[in-house]
């Protein structure tokens, strides 16, 4: 009956959340369980590498749900996505203890030689990783509700929305870069040791964070799924369509975006936390206007609202900037720039979207031969 | 959606993990693989590019003369793309799929401070060629820039007694290298008996563009009757901007001189200096060394470049150093394992640019001559002090309140990087 | 030849007539064959020697001392192994130092004497004081204001000769002003140095300001009419430099202005939003470098002309790329703003690189013309020239603009257009054309930019990155698709960020604006100056 809600018709997210089941366990039990000279092995690089992968396609996917499905195109999300991983960072240093450079029990390394003398009040609890746990939570979501309330009240929309958020994000940046702000300044947060008492560095740990990821990615996914089904999404989706209209009707369409919005930077904030770990480095360019934006590309190059494109479309990328920094690291930019280009020409619904598209198109062809005909297409959000 | 549409969705997750596997996957070992860990692209891509075309030059011309240990080098060169996350992945990549045998790399101390962990968990090699702010000696990093007190402290030293300095501006971008390196100074100074009133302290963010309130400031400062200068810690793309206001609100070098300790033979590149003549800079390198060494190497690389004005700067010495160390630490171990590599290089004494020899120390810094050199029009630096001997790389500054008791020594028995002589322990102050 | 002989001529009489001032002066004997030897010698000395030796100069009444000094500060000046010295004139001849005959080889061993700031001072105040009876007023300022500056007791006879004579009011008055300094410094009476101290303190700046502070050793009676002084001058310089401030903020909200007047039209009037502003105004600039390294390589006499040159060719070149952006891109997607944003942010980051590939990634010099350097006074303050010119340059450009959006059929058009497409078309207006133009006037003037931008700042691959979160934030504060907007946006921005900057810091003072930006567009969700009617709520 659940599953029958959630899924409706369509097996995608069964799919969806099978193939990540699957290549979870694969990739977990092939990295732990066989020898590193196996051919089998799936080496501990790969596992850190696929895990920051399922953390940008969280990000991706809370940008889907307000962007794909209420039409607020955010571009300040790395905001959030960065200060939960700050929230992390800061916990993580406080696990560093005496092992510090400096050896101070207290004071990370930065502030023992800015001659900070006690920790300042905010970092006071990140000790603690319930508390730093629900701040991870907690600050991008109060940011989110603070900013939304203005901006969605004021009837902020549009570009006007994108341009403000991406003000927010960029004064973020300026703000964590200062050394004054306590955050290590352009150095950031690093040289992590301990998470809940295990070392960071062993394959296991990372095999776990890595799980915990795909876990999360799982989870953001049922909740957006089970949002975007339900009656509160149906009314997202017809702020998205017609914003003025579904006012008229009697909505209370701030309340409405002002959740969604909220929600969905809690989950860029959890994205940050898990991503914190395993690239080992929380630093202010992850708050960059471009960084922002480069997700949102990933929405677009996977297909937009239709979540499981926001992730996919995350993870395809990044693997193509793995890949070409490696193997063109003089041209790889014109491979991704081309990319964007070519996916908002040519595929404007994504791959989640274009693919199917053609192989419908091939069996109808198939099926035109055999005498039926296809059945029409699922409905696309509109254009802006 | 098709039941089609999710098998071939299915198909190329599964299909996608394997290419990785294909990708990443270990290849035969015939060669020396050599990491070059520099932004190709990106914000400093600008400073960064240089590096790369000399390490590929510099492994280039080792195997022209028969490669190391009998086997070829091969350089593996990757984009992190100015982006620190992505330096500490690909420093993972090179190390675990590459299986190189020493990264060159890194310009920023984030960048560093991003691939440390990585260096020391998979016990690698790292040669890092920026001057940076010190407080920092891992046993896998081998820094072959200079520490403050290879730069910063003599260029004071030089301006006090030649120009007879008796205020200053410590002008900086707000990262740790310009923090650390000022506030060195300013104990520095005031141990030198320079009041607080006579310093004036000024932070600006990256890229910072429109200098006109600053300059004016500076100006302003150096009204209040004593002899000023500037000690600019200023980074990369601001220097240009601030350059071209001092140029035009008319503060010239025999006014108010700035002594930097960003600006090279390459930033200068990009400016017309004939406004900027005697403003200074100090560096362990400059292009205008006059001895044989240096003249060879410019030819090489102006040759390797194809362009007869390229220009050659410290960084660039920093990687020639290194490698050429890093070299005869393998020779000498007899093999590229990092751990006996590692123990090799200390000690290791290769001729450096400047007409002298460059040593390995303990510590994993190097000795250096510091130069100071003044501005000239066509964009060179005229020489005009050198200090007598080579001054070794001080990882731990003497001025600092948290470092001043400690030290670092990578050999036998110790093996610490940050033995603290007042306790008597191993890591750090210890409280 | 000509001129040169007649600048010669001049020199001689020059020189003589600084020897006559100096034997007049009774400053010093006629220098003997001997000491002149010996104080050349010192010039292949240490830089203490060197010092040494250009002083002795100054005073010597050699003929040849003002040759000698400026081949020094040239590095035209050499030093034989056995300490005699030759310099070389401009076109090449080496001259002996001491007899300023020509003579026809290097003597062994020779190197270029070398000069440091200390030395380079030395000689700016030893040629003061030669220079003091020039009969180039310009010249003869410089001369004074050296001498200010190097406060050399010497130089006080030279001074009184000069001033006796001197008929420019503005050298006089600088003239004095130095006479004034020697005074100040030198062993006088209390009196004399009162009365300097007010000539000083009329001078009203940061020089007289430094000169004051430094006095050596005051009688009480003197400390107090300096204190008094002092605190004049401060008083007008704290008010002269709130205006100043303030000019700073304009300057800024010029480049801001420059920066987004482009995107005022490809995003304000054409609902573009494109990313790949910045890469035009890249473009602009990168055409300047490529101008000014033509004319640098084969017309160097054009060079004060190469910014005029640029301008149209950044124009047509920004302006032909743009066009081949909407003819290739953006025409397939309009109505569909966001998605325009990402393609040109891919777009953005294509032309990045391909820069970097076609130039290399480091900066690349673009120099200033003569026109565009240095600074000048304006009561209390100091205006540079490039930022003064970028002032003007961007109203111009404002209004240029404004004049062919509201006075000629293009414009008409494209306003036409964009109100409303449909009825356009079938006005018969080719839409399509428009479009296309449209954008190419936009990206154009975008390239425009970057020619002034490539005056005061990097010409780097990521000269565009800097500028555009800032142009989107002229734009949208002003008001989508108002050129006024965009110029009171551009300038409420530049100079409250200046105002903020003595207060709160470069950085503090940005975020500042930032957030005052985001809770203002939360106050008026459409700018400054809100479009209005029905065609707004798209």
């Amino acid at each position: 009956m659940i599953m029958k809600r959630l899924f409706g018709s369509d097996a995608m997210a069964l799919w969806f959340l099978a193939c990540l089941l699957v290549v979870t366990v694969l990739v977990g039990v092939l990295n732990l369980a066989t020898p590193a000279d196996s051919a089998l092995h799936v080496p501990t690089y790969l596992v850190a590498l696929l895990g920051k992968y399922l953390c940008y396609a969280i990000l991706a996917l809370s940008i889907d749900l307000v962007w794909g499905y209420v039409g607020i195109l955010s571009l300040g999300h790395g905001a959030f996505f960065a200060l939960g991983g700050y929230a992390m960072g800061m916990y993580l240093m406080r696990q560093i203890g005496p092992r510090g450079v400096y050896g101070d029990p207290v004071l990370p390394d930065f502030m023992v030689f800015l001659n900070w003398k006690e920790l300042p009040w905010y970092w006071l609890g990140f000790d603690n990783f319930l508390f730093a746990m629900v701040m991870v939570a907690l600050v991008p979501g109060i940011l989110a509700f603070v900013f939304g309330y203005l901006a969605f009240r004021s009837r902020v929309t549009g570009v006007y929305l994108s341009i403000i958020t991406q003000a927010m994000t960029y004064a973020l940046l300026l703000a964590f870069f200062r050394n004054d702000m306590g955050f290590g300044g352009n150095n950031g947060l690093t040289d992590f040791k301990d998470l809940l008492g295990f070392n960071l560095q062993t394959d296991g740990m990372r095999v776990a964070l890595f799980a915990a990821s795909a876990l999360a990615l799982a989870l953001c996914y049922l909740l957006c799924l089970w949002i975007t089904r339900s009656r509160f999404g149906k009314v997202l989706i017809a702020v998205r369509d017609a914003e003025s209209r579904t006012r008229f009707m009697g909505y209370r369409v701030e309340g409405y975006k002002l959740a969604a919005f909220t929600l969905s930077a809690v989950m860029a904030g959890v994205a940050g936390a898990l991503y914190v770990p395993q690239v080992g480095i929380i630093n202010p360019g992850e708050f960059a206007p471009q960084n922002s934006i480069e997700a949102v590309v990933w929405v677009a190059v996977g297909g937009r609202g239709t979540l499981v494109g926001a992730a996919v479309g995350a993870i395809v990328v990044n693997f193509g900037k793995t890949v070409f920094t490696g193997v063109l690291p003089e041209l790889w930019l014109f491979a991704l720039g081309g990319l964007f280009v070519f996916v908002t020409l040519l595929m404007p619904k994504g791959i989640v979207g274009t693919v199917p598209q053609l192989l419908d198109m091939m069996r109808s062809r198939k099926a035109q031969n055999a005498g039926e005909t296809a059945k029409p297409e699922a409905p696309r959000p509109a254009a802006e | 959606m098709s039941t089609r549409f999710t098998k071939w969705l299915a198909g190329a997750v599964l299909g996608a993990t394997a290419m990785v596997g294909a990708t990443f996957g270990a290849r035969a070992e015939e060669t020396i693989k050599i990491g070059v860990l520099h932004s190709l692209s990106g914000t400093m891509a600008i400073s960064e590019t240089t590096l790369k075309d000399v390490m590929l030059m510099l492994i280039d011309e080792q195997n022209k003369k028969g490669g190391v240990l009998g086997k070829k080098l091969e350089a593996v060169v990757v984009d992190p793309a100015s982006n620190w996350p992505l330096f500490a992945e690909k420093a993972r990549q090179l190390i675990s799929q590459d299986k190189v045998s020493a990264v060159f790399g890194c310009w920023t101390s984030v960048s560093r401070k991003s691939v440390l962990p990585v260096f020391e968990e998979l016990n690698n090699i790292l040669f890092y060629p920026v001057q940076y702010e010190g407080e920092e000696s891992s046993r896998n990093i081998f820094y072959t820039g200079a520490a403050p007190n290879q730069q910063a402290i003599p260029a004071v030293d030089y301006l006090m007694a030649e120009e007879g300095v008796k205020r200053w501006v410590l002008a900086g971008t707000d990262y740790v290298y310009p923090r650390t390196t000022n506030k060195i100074l300013e104990a520095y100074l005031k141990a030198k008996g320079v009041a607080a009133d006579d310093i004036m302290i000024n932070y600006t963010p990256f890229g910072h563009s429109d200098w006109q309130t600053i300059v004016a400031d500076i100006k302003k400062f150096g009204s209040a009757g004593k002899k000023t200068a500037v000690v600019s810690t200023i980074n990369g793309d601001a220097n240009v901007p601030f350059y071209k206001e001092l140029a035009n609100q008319g503060i010239k070098a025999t006014d108010i001189p700035v002594v930097a300790f960003s600006v090279g033979e390459e930033e200068l590149a990009g400016l017309d200096t004939s406004n900027l003549v005697g403003h200074l800079a100090a560096w362990n390198y400059f292009m205008s060394v006059d001895v044989p060494e240096n003249a060879e190497f410019i030819k090489k690389w102006q040759a390797y470049t194809n362009n007869p004005k390229r220009v050659t700067n410290d960084p660039m010495e920093a990687h020639v150093i290194g490698f050429n160390m890093w070299v005869k630490a393998v020779e000498k171990a007899g093999t590229t394992d990092p751990d006996k590599v590692i123990d090799a290089l200390i000690g290791v004494s290769v001729p450096n640019l400047s007409g002298g020899y460059s040593t390995m120390m303990p510590n994993h810094h190097i000795t250096k001559p510091v130069l100071i050199g003044e501005i000239k029009a066509d964009g060179q630096f005229d020489i005009v002090s050198q200090t007598p001997g080579l001054i070794m790389g001080d990882e731990w500054s003497d001025y600092l309140e948290g470092s001043k008791d400690l030290i670092s020594d990578w050999r036998a028995p110790l093996k610490c990087g940050n033995f603290n002589v007042a306790t008597g322990k191993c890591g750090g102050s210890g409280k | 030849m000509v001129i040169s002989t007649l600048s010669r001529l001049r020199r001689l009489c020059l020189i003589a007539m600084a020897i006559l001032t100096l034997a007049g002066a009774g400053a010093i004997g006629q220098a003997r064959a001997q000491d002149v030897q010996d104080t050349l010698k010192l010039f292949s000395g240490s830089y203490d020697d060197i010092q040494k030796g250009i002083e002795a100069l100054a005073v010597s009444g050699q003929p040849t001392a003002i040759e000698i000094l400026q081949a020094l500060t040239d590095n035209r000046l050499l030093a034989g192994a056995d300490g005699s010295l030759v310099y070389k004139d401009a076109a090449g001849a080496l001259h002996d130092a001491a007899t300023g005959t020509v003579v026809a080889a290097e003597p062994a061993g020779a190197k270029p004497v070398r000069a440091n700031n200390r030395i380079r001072r030395a000689v700016e105040a030893a040629l003061g004081q030669l220079t003091l009876v020039s009969p180039d007023p310009a010249k003869r300022l410089e001369a004074a204001l050296s001498v200010f500056k190097s406060k050399d007791q010497t130089a006080l006879p030279l001074i009184e000769t000069a001033l006796a004579r001197e008929t420019d009011a503005k050298v006089k008055t600088a003239l004095e002003r130095a006479k004034a300094a020697l005074v100040l410094y030198g062993p006088g009476e209390e009196p004399a140095k009162l009365a300097a101290v007010e000539v000083i303190a009329a001078q009203g700046d940061q020089d007289a300001l430094a000169m004051l502070a430094a006095t050596p050793s005051p009688s009480p009676a003197l400390a107090a009419a300096i204190k008094d002084a002092s605190d004049a001058i401060e008083g007008r310089l704290a008010l002269w430099s709130g205006v100043q401030s303030f000019y700073y903020g304009i300057s800024l909200g010029s480049v801001l202005l420059l920066a987004a007047i482009g995107l005022a039209i490809t995003f304000g009037v054409m609902g573009v939003i494109n990313m790949a502003h910045g890469e035009m105004v890249m473009i602009g600039a990168y055409t300047t470098f490529v101008v000014q390294d033509i004319i640098r390589n084969s017309a160097p006499w054009l060079f004060d002309y190469s910014l005029a040159i640029a301008l149209p060719l950044a124009f047509l070149v920004s302006g032909a790329v743009g066009i081949l952006i909407e003819r290739v891109i953006i025409r397939f997607l309009y109505g569909r703003p966001l998605e325009t944003l990402l393609a040109t942010f891919g777009l953005s980051l294509v032309l990045q690189q391909a820069v970097r590939s076609l130039f290399g990634p480091t900066n690349r010099e673009v120099g200033n013309p003569a026109w565009m350097s240095g600074a000048f006074d304006l009561g209390g303050l100091t205006l540079t020239y490039n930022r003064m010119w970028i002032i003007v340059f961007s109203i111009v450009v404002l209004f240029v603009l404004m004049v062919v959006l509201r006075r000629t059929a293009f414009g008409l058009q494209m306003r036409a257009v964009t109100q409303n497409r449909r009825m356009a078309g079938s006005m018969g207006i080719r839409t399509n054309w428009v479009d296309m133009l449209t954008f190419g006037l936009g990206s154009g003037i975008a390239g425009i930019a970057g020619v002034a931008l490539s005056q005061i700042d990097n010409v780097s691959p990521n000269l565009g990155q800097g500028y555009i979160i800032d142009s989107f934030m002229v734009v949208v504060f002003g008001g989508v698709g108002n050129l006024w907007g965009t110029l009171v946006g551009a300038m409420t921005l530049g100079i409250t960020n200046k105002l903020l900057e003595p207060v709160a810091g470069a950085v503090l003072g940005k975020i500042f604006v930032l957030v005052a930006l985001v809770l203002f567009i939360q106050r008026k969700p459409r700018g400054l100056f809100p479009q209005k009617g029905r065609a707004v709520e798209r």
